[in-house]
């Protein structure tokens, strides 16, 4: 069970937080100009990389806030510390 | 009631205090401090199971946690534990323990005929067997299942409580032997919070043969010192009779502690550790000869274990066969006990006579070069057969102790994706690279000498490395292949537990199974409880011989938690029944169940179904609720509706990027009912927004989505909308709120609304007051969900029982009925109003729930763009319609599919009933119903079918509203 640093609340159990997917799947600016492929390509594909990944974590039990969170899918190390979304830089 | 194989002494053994058991029936006696294994062996029996294929007898094997053969179901009835192993459990007054795997009994297993036919039942006969003609399988299923097998479960529900509690530490150390117990005082000295298991009742790990020194100590010594030392320290906790059978990420681990205790069988430590240290030890290794699975044939440390511990002799004269020079030490241990030494039989030719000094000073015959070719007895061993170079013979014996060297027990190390390598000294895998924050010591590294376990355990407590390079194992020669694959190796055991022999080992070489994980399922080798825990590396390094290869190139297979088997109960605790989740209630729970609702649990919320009045059915008190709101008044509790309060200048934006219709034109004072979909254009949520002011909104969700749809807003407005100024709060614990509904409800509420004018002409349909109702400070919306004139009020939840009352009081002259959720059911079912979770199952969209044009064209919204996609607008759709019965006797099959033939037998499925109920109303049972192209098929006759059900009910196909098309009745 990974162990995640709230920045609001500290380290904190897994299974405290929903997993909320790869935070690099941005939701394009104007949909309405984005062919089927584009916009199936935001909805469905995501890599899947051996290595850091960004991903977003919703601390249900605890804050209530969502994290960008690095974390290394070979090793589950987190590589960096945890963001609040709105803090993480540009979507 | 004598012990007969009980010697003088016995460290753990308190003879003062003697404890009866039964084992199959028949009574014993042993000792506290015994467990059930000791007092088996002090009372002489070793026949205690039936092998899994072939029914052998088989004895007690080992010590501790790496027993294979021994385990026995013990308790009766609903307290019954099958598969515990007798060396791990405490022997307790009244104990009832019994064999498995065997029948009519123990000794005469009819099953063991399985073993004259072991010629036929070779590796892989399963799969070999069962994929012949067709039926085969299930001619044989009923008898292998019953032939084969280890245990059966409980009588009963167990009725003893588990617990389960979290702790946290800076050190977490597996094993309390030298290594371990080093280390924890190293690390409680510095400060540190500590917690050491160990599985054993004392600390201290595998029995000495006596002799070692450490710190100017003698071993039992320096161990018993350590200990006191620790249980001073208020930093350090020490868990005994726990085993630490999973190790995860970021120093997460997970215990299980064995207490027995009364009201506590069993608790599960969830630990997280900022460091690990693992001290597992070794587990000694057998040798694979011909009849090394005969009851009486035992581990050579287990023996000594048994004799030093518990004062348990394993017989009165024991052979030892070996490849290693600690055999020595052991035998003249077990010698000065008081047992007598047969031999010891050296499969080495060259031994350095210094090692052997000991054993030759006792006298006891020591043969080298020498193999065994068979061991006699069939339920106790009586002897062995032994050849040499020069001799061999039989040995009169009534007990063989084998010494095959150390498997390090590597299993955490390797649950926490730490690298092994292959010693060439020590013939087993050690670790390599562990991953960061985790370090093993002593015998599970490789370190064996006593003095050297200590260094290494105090350096890994001091988070270091050992200053000095350690003496790795005392050399042991390799597995025989030569002893093990006498006749064939036919009778040569490599796992004891799943029957595996070296002949299948072979057999699984030639046909061609290389890798070790492929050897694995197709001979079973390293299944079952104890995981490969004896036999595994016996039979990889069989099969690398076979292969002609080096043990490291065939590899393990991969250890994966639990190290040993976990109780159910254990990883259950008292999460079970009304522990299981949280509830919630109501303001009015206690209400509800003191007025005779049938409660039912929706979500995480109990909700009363409606309130049942003497003599009533089910269906009779529903109708009674559901007519009620068609022809006069009533009330429901909706106060569980998720409630989110939405503020800021941006407020009506963030309204008009969720719904799929427009929300800036709403006034202060009116509602709205809004859709939202999903990215992916699925329906995900409904319900009806209000403006309560220029800035601020009231967004009503459905009950269960309450939750999910704060997190869906607030992922959008950090990531997408961050430049949204709006805030969003949930709010719906903070509202209680009660829906009038019926012709009659203005009427009720009239009599209740201070200053609020609850006219038609002041309060139109979708609109909101603020103001006060019954004395309360509330919020007023007329909206409906019944398709009936009706009002939602909504008062602090502190207020909810006053209001409850007082509408209760205002409406009793109009004969006011309270009505729960299955009538509300009814209710939006005869009206067609989706339900999510229903309707809305994740699959539908908007215009498959006839809600298209409520989807705004002008703007953008969430799910908008994917409304277009190929295959959400492809003809043939499933659609949301009406099914009436054709015949009003007729009851709907639950969860119906719908098809064209109202016959049995396969055909192709339409569509599926959503929601059913009995409309009394239209006085015969109605469906809502999502069926291909459904809205092309009004008027058609289909059937609603259910194979499990075997029954076809005729249906016609109607628009999904039953009750007022036109709406007039909610306008009145």
């Amino acid at each position: 069970m990974l162990s995640i640093r709230c920045p609001v609340c500290g380290p904190r159990d897994e299974d405290e937080f929903v997993f909320g997917g790869d935070a690099s799947a941005v939701r394009p600016a104007d949909p309405m100009a984005c062919d089927d492929q584009a916009w199936t390509a935001f909805l469905y594909r995501r890599d899947n990389p051996a290595g850091p990944h960004d991903e977003l974590w919703f601390h249900r039990f605890g804050c209530r806030r969502w994290l960008r969170v690095r974390r290394d899918t070979r090793s589950h190390a987190i590589v960096a510390p945890p963001l609040l979304a709105e803090d993480a830089g540009a979507p | 009631m004598t012990q007969p194989f009980r010697l003088p002494g016995g460290d753990r053994i308190d003879r003062s205090q003697p404890l009866a058991f039964t084992f199959d029936g028949r009574a014993y006696e042993g000792y506290a401090g015994d467990t059930l294994a000791s007092a088996l062996i002090a009372n002489g029996v070793h026949l205690v199971s039936r092998s899994f294929k072939y029914h052998r007898p088989r004895g007690i094997v080992g010590l501790g946690a790496e027993e294979s053969n021994a385990l026995l179901r013990i308790g009766t009835g609903d307290r019954a534990e099958p598969n515990m192993r007798a060396t791990t459990v405490a022997l307790t007054d009244g104990l009832v323990a019994q064999s498995q795997n065997r029948w009519p009994s123990l000794r005469f297993d009819l099953g063991q005929a399985a073993d004259l036919l072991s010629r036929l039942l070779p590796a892989g006969f399963y799969y070999k067997t069962f994929m012949g003609p067709g039926d085969a399988w299930m001619v044989y299923e009923p008898y292998i299942r019953r032939a084969a097998g280890l245990g059966r479960p409980p009588d009963g529900a167990d009725p003893d409580p588990y617990d389960k509690r979290h702790a946290h530490a800076d050190v977490l150390i597996a094993g309390g032997g030298l290594a371990g117990l080093a280390a924890a005082l190293a690390a409680g000295r510095r400060g540190e919070r500590v917690i050491l298991a160990d599985e054993d009742i004392t600390l201290g790990g595998a029995p000495f043969a006596g002799g070692e020194m450490v710190e100017g100590l003698p071993v039992a010594d320096w161990i018993a010192g350590t200990a006191a030392k620790l249980s001073a320290m208020g930093n350090v906790r020490v868990l005994t009779r726990t085993t630490v059978v999973g190790t995860y990420d970021h120093g997460f681990a997970v215990l299980v502690e064995s207490t027995e205790r009364a009201g506590l069988r069993c608790r599960l430590w969830k630990v997280r550790a900022r460091r690990l240290v693992l001290a597992t030890g070794a587990i000694e290794r057998p040798l694979v000869f011909p009849g090394n699975d005969r009851p009486g044939v035992m581990m050579a440390s287990a023996a000594l274990g048994y004799i030093t511990r518990y004062a348990a002799a394993p017989g009165r004269r024991l052979a030892i066969v070996t490849n290693n020079d600690g055999a020595y030490r052991t035998a003249a241990s077990l010698h000065d006990s008081g047992v007598a030494i047969a031999a010891v039989l050296d499969i080495r030719n060259d031994v350095d006579p210094a090692a052997q000094e000991a054993a030759r000073q006792r006298a006891i015959p020591i043969h080298g070069g020498a193999v065994i070719t068979r061991v006699d007895g069939r339920q106790r061993v009586t002897g062995l057969r032994w050849s040499a170079a020069g001799g061999g013979g039989r040995l009169a014996c009534d007990g063989l102790c084998m010494s095959g060297g150390w498997i390090p027990t590597i299993h955490l190390h390797s649950q926490t994706r730490g690298t092994l390598r292959y010693d060439e000294a020590a013939h087993a895998f050690l670790p390599d690279r562990p991953i960061e924050g985790v370090r093993s010591v002593g015998a599970c590294a490789g370190t064996f000498d006593a003095a050297d376990a200590v260094a290494h355990g105090t350096a890994a407590g001091n988070d270091a490395t050992p200053a000095a390079p350690l003496r790795r194992a005392a050399p042991a020669a390799p597995i025989s292949v030569e002893q093990a694959f006498q006749g064939g190796g036919r009778k040569s055991f490599v796992d004891f537990q799943n029957d595996v022999t070296a002949a299948d080992i072979r057999l699984a070489a030639r046909e061609g199974y290389r890798s070790v994980e492929h050897l694995k399922r197709y001979t079973t080798l390293g299944m079952g409880t104890d995981q490969g825990k004896l036999g595994g590396l016996n039979g990889l390094s069989l099969l690398a011989a076979e292969l002609g290869c080096a043990p490291s190139d065939v590899g393990t297979t991969t250890f994966r938690p639990p190290y040993t088997p976990v109780p159910f109960g254990a990883l259950i605790g008292r999460d079970h029944g009304e522990g299981l989740q949280p509830s919630r209630y109501t303001a009015l729970h206690d209400w509800h169940a003191a007025h005779g609702a049938v409660f039912n649990q929706a979500g995480s919320w109990v909700r009363p179904l409606f309130y049942r009045r003497d003599g009533e059915s089910d269906l009779d008190a529903v109708n009674r609720e559901v007519m009620a709101v068609r022809r006069n008044v009533g009330v429901i509790d909706v106060a569980t509706l998720g409630k989110l309060d939405i503020q800021g200048p941006d407020a009506a934006e963030l309204l008009d990027r969720l719904y799929t219709n427009s929300w800036k034109k709403l006034a202060v004072g009116r509602s709205r009912y809004g859709i939202m979909l999903r990215e992916d254009g699925m329906v995900f949520d409904d319900g009806v927004t209000a403006r309560l002011g220029e800035q601020h909104y009231l967004m009503s969700t459905t009950t269960g989505n309450a939750e999910a749809v704060v997190e869906h807003i607030e992922l959008l407005l950090r990531t997408a909308w961050r430049g949204l100024r709006v805030f969003v709060t949930p709010v719906t614990e903070q509202w209680f709120a009660a829906a009038l509904a019926g012709p009659n409800a203005r009427r009720v509420l009239a009599r209740v609304a201070d200053g609020i004018d609850v006219t038609d002409k002041a309060m139109p349909h979708m609109s909101v007051r603020c103001g006060r109702v019954a004395g309360l400070t509330a919020r007023v919306f007329r909206l409906s969900f019944s398709g009936e004139l009706s009002y939602e009020i909504n008062v602090p939840s502190a207020d909810g029982p006053a209001l409850w009352q007082r509408l209760l009081d205002a409406g009793r002259v109009d004969d006011l009925m309270v009505y729960g959720t299955e009538s509300m059911g009814v209710l939006r079912i005869e009206k067609g109003h989706v339900v999510v979770g229903r309707e809305a199952d994740g699959r539908a969209t908007p215009d498959d729930l006839g809600l298209a044009k409520l989807c705004a064209t002008t703007k953008d919204y969430v799910g908008r763009r994917s409304l277009s996609l190929p295959a959400l607008i492809e003809p043939g759709r499933k659609q949301l319609v009406g099914l009436v019965v054709e015949r009003a006797d007729d009851r709907l099959p639950v969860g119906a599919h719908v098809v064209a033939e109202g016959r049995a037998g396969p055909q192709e499925s339409l569509g599926f009933i959503t929601s059913q109920a009995y409309s009394p109303t239209l006085g015969r049972p109605i469906a809502l119903a999502l069926v291909k192209a459904g809205r092309d098929r009004m008027g058609q006759r289909l059937f609603a079918t259910s194979p499990t059900a075997s029954t076809s009910v005729a249906v016609m196909v109607s628009e999904p509203v039953f009750v007022d098309p036109e709406g007039k009745r909610l306008h009145a």
